[in-house]
């Protein structure tokens, strides 16, 4: 399958319903008065777009139809997919090259995938050849080093631990020293899930990024955000506050082919500008994509 | 999100606009209505709901009530309030309980709600309760995730069946439940994989774990920080299974909690308990009023008030107090003030709950937790004396006194000065205090010292 593919499969129920919506909005006459676009406002609402980012995209749809006198629902869609486009912006996929220490900085709040998706990242850059450690930072829910161990084994790959309730930043320090006397490509930390409003945490998250400047300052460093599409607005403030902590270089949007909408990601795009680097598109391995705004915008509203 | 701050100052705004008018113009309700329209719709309730409970607000302020009132915006926030705790429904509504002596609770979720945390939290809050809860996992999907359990009830000290090499989940349940009822348990608490309502085949092998366990209650945990979609999760979950209540987990993070007013709305079905720490005891019963001030941004007052009477100690407020009076307020009633405030939990937290604050702790006030700690070390290095007569605090007392607390003698002077305007500010309290019999602050007979 191809990234279309994928995109479109894990996509397909917020297509349904977008799609639909518009459709029935436009049913009678095929045009857009103001009624109907306050109705396709809200449709966007619905699909978790949010009110700031939704409010922007029908301003520039009203400005289209003024500018044009063209409200036919072909122009109106146009000027979306267009819009969403721009707040999107380029692909900008991880950065990772061979031959180099690369570091990915896990976080992110509770509950959202930081851990599977640490394991799915390990096997697509194991298949590429790159050699791999895994840092167990997340010291703190219970058994989450075992879960990230479980990934270690089923990819093959030496995972860096200490015991459960341990400094992370300690394991940190340990599993660069580790990378970099093993030569590693790719070293992959896992830290605990943390509420962004809880300021201890977000301070040990602080320190984990102080110590691998520090320790690793020659090394390729991305922080991935990962974030659960099923989440509501908040999503906007957790982007912002990571970002300012720990210096988010982009995000990934886990569960996306689930029961959210996904509309999130043109939230935290549109509020932030911090690039999305990947897509959680289903369970698989191979579900993981790197984020395609071209895919993703045909996916969710096709011309 | 700041831009829907405070729904209660943008109803100001528009109403005052109004002053001079001698009735609220059909222009004036709709611009109000956007406000709460975007307030709600920021906060994750869902889009249905919204439009519903805009459209009966809209109603009542057409009403007499809002057109007379000298502030027309807090009024409106008062219906809107109103009519979300009309919604968010009974208090307390309890768990149930089997007639059979054995109960069984079943927790449902998305991946990533929190089912394993609060099934932990479920068992330490029944055993406290004097119950025999027994937890067992069902998870056969994530990994590890039967050890999580395992691990937190060893923390608790509860009993935990699981058998992480079986891949049958019905297989597992089955032999729980017998389990259970050798260990002479009394509640079998069931957490179940994580999934979605749109996956036929998991949903099918809860159906199925269910005809096993017969489950007296069953749960949804619902992240607080869901989206649009909570209904859709809600009905889902309700259709396949038949849902008996809810339990909203994350309530410690900033996110509104919208959801709890869509699933309220549109499934009738009572919100149980709610979560709101990572520790295993941070459960606790669901209000729907304070449920409706996070909705809107209008800070938990109750729950503040309620933290801070529940932490006080009664006698010792009564005899600050009583000092206060007397204009006798020392460093060591400093000193206990300080004690009874961290009691309550990080300032952040306290903070979080203050109206305008909107739940959420404000990133660039960077409260420092330890300076309080700093000043409790200076006062405990000061003499007993000292302590009753800062007066006596000379250079060299100073110097010896930020030795032994490990902070500096600017540590030491802050501290005084701040000692001093507190003082100060007692003073003049204490004049207004003068004659009377204890001063009702409004919160019983408990009085803030502070």
């Amino acid at each position: 399958m191809g990234i279309f593919d994928v995109f479109r499969k894990g996509l397909q129920k917020t297509r349904d319903f977008v799609t639909e919506g518009i459709g029935k909005i436009a049913a009678n006459i095929g045009i857009f008065d103001e009624d109907m676009l306050d109705e396709l406002e809200m449709l966007l609402v619905q699909a978790d777009i949010g009110a700031a980012c939704s409010i922007h995209l029908m301003n520039k749809v009203r400005g289209h139809i003024k500018q044009t006198g063209d409200a036919s629902k072909e122009a109106v869609v146009a000027t979306l997919r267009q819009e969403m486009k721009v707040i999107l912006g380029q692909a900008k996929p991880l950065n990772f090259q061979k031959g180099r220490l690369n570091i990915l900085l896990m976080v992110g709040v509770n509950g959202t995938g930081k851990t599977t998706t640490s394991g799915k990242i390990c096997a697509r850059y194991q298949a590429q050849g790159y050699k791999i450690l895994l840092g167990a930072a997340d010291t703190f829910r219970a058994a989450a080093i075992e879960q990230l161990t479980v990934w270690g084994e089923r990819t093959n790959t030496p995972v860096i631990a200490h015991q459960e309730g341990s400094d992370p930043a300690a394991v940190v320090f340990d599993a660069i020293a580790a990378a970099k006397s093993r030569k590693a490509d790719l070293l992959i930390l896992d830290t605990a899930g943390r509420l962004h409003n809880k300021v201890n945490l977000m301070d040990e998250l602080g320190k984990i990024r102080r110590i691998i400047q520090r320790e690793a300052g020659e090394a390729h460093v991305e922080t991935l955000l990962v974030i659960d599409a099923t989440t509501g607005q908040n999503a906007v403030s957790q982007a912002k506050v990571f970002t300012d902590v720990a210096e988010v270089t982009s995000l990934a949007i886990t569960k996306l082919d689930g029961n959210a909408k996904g509309g999130v990601a043109l939230a935290v795009a549109y509020e932030t500008h911090t690039p999305i680097a990947l897509a959680g598109l289903g369970e698989k391995l191979e579900d993981l994509m790197d984020f395609d705004p071209e895919a993703f915008v045909d996916s969710l509203l096709p011309q | 999100m700041a831009l829907f701050e405070g729904l209660s100052a943008k109803l100001a705004d528009i109403t005052a606009k109004m002053r001079g008018k001698s009735r609220v113009t059909e222009q004036d309700i709709k611009d109000m209505m956007r406000e709460i329209r975007l307030a709600l719709l920021e906060a994750d309730v869902n889009f249905t709901v919204v439009k519903e409970l805009v459209a009966e607000i809209s109603d009542k302020c057409r009403g007499v009530e809002v057109m007379e009132s000298l502030t027309p915006g807090q009024q409106v926030v008062k219906i809107v309030h109103d009519s979300l705790v009309d919604i968010l429904g009974q208090t307390n509504s309890k768990l149930l309980v089997s007639p059979s002596g054995f109960t069984v609770i079943m927790l449902y979720g998305l991946q990533g709600a929190g089912k394993t945390t609060t099934a932990a939290k479920l068992a330490l809050m029944l055993k406290k309760k004097g119950k025999k809860p027994m937890l067992t996992s069902v998870d056969v999907h994530r990994p590890a995730a039967a050890r999580q359990l395992d691990v937190l009830a060893k923390q608790i000290d509860v009993p935990c069946f699981i058998q992480p090499e079986e891949s049958d989940a019905v297989a597992i349940a089955k032999r729980a439940v017998d389990r259970a009822k050798y260990l002479l348990c009394d509640t079998l608490i069931v957490d179940t994989a994580g999934r979605m309502t749109i996956d036929e085949l998991m949903m099918t092998e809860l159906k199925q774990i269910g005809k096993v366990v017969n489950p007296t209650e069953k749960l949804l945990i619902v992240d607080a920080m869901i989206g649009q979609e909570a209904v859709n999760v809600a009905l889902g979950f309700d259709k396949e299974i038949g849902l008996d209540g809810f339990i909203m987990t994350k309530l410690d993070g900033d996110a509104r909690g919208g959801a709890a007013l869509s699933i309220r709305k549109i499934t009738g079905k009572p919100i149980k308990l709610i979560c709101v720490g990572e520790k295993v005891d941070a459960i606790e019963e669901y209000y729907p009023d304070r449920m409706a001030s996070r909705i809107l941004g209008m800070g938990d007052v109750m729950s503040l008030i309620e933290k801070a009477t529940a932490h006080l100690d009664e006698k010792k407020a009564a005899d600050a107090l009583d000092r206060l009076k007397k204009n006798q307020f020392t460093l060591e009633d400093m000193l206990s003030q300080f004690e009874e405030v961290k009691k309550m939990g990080s300032i952040k937290d306290v903070l979080a709950m203050l109206p305008g604050m909107g739940g959420k702790a404000v990133p660039d006030a960077n409260v420092d937790e330890s300076a309080i700690d700093r000043s409790q070390a200076i006062i405990r290095s000061m003499t007993i004396k000292e302590r009753q007569n800062p007066g006596l605090l000379n250079a060299s007392r100073r110097k010896r006194i930020a030795a032994g607390s490990g902070t500096t003698v600017q540590n030491v002077n802050q501290l005084i000065k701040q000692f001093e305007e507190t003082q100060k500010m007692m003073k003049q309290f204490s004049g207004m205090f003068k004659g009377k019999k204890m001063p009702n602050l409004g919160l019983g007979k408990r009085g803030f010292p502070f």
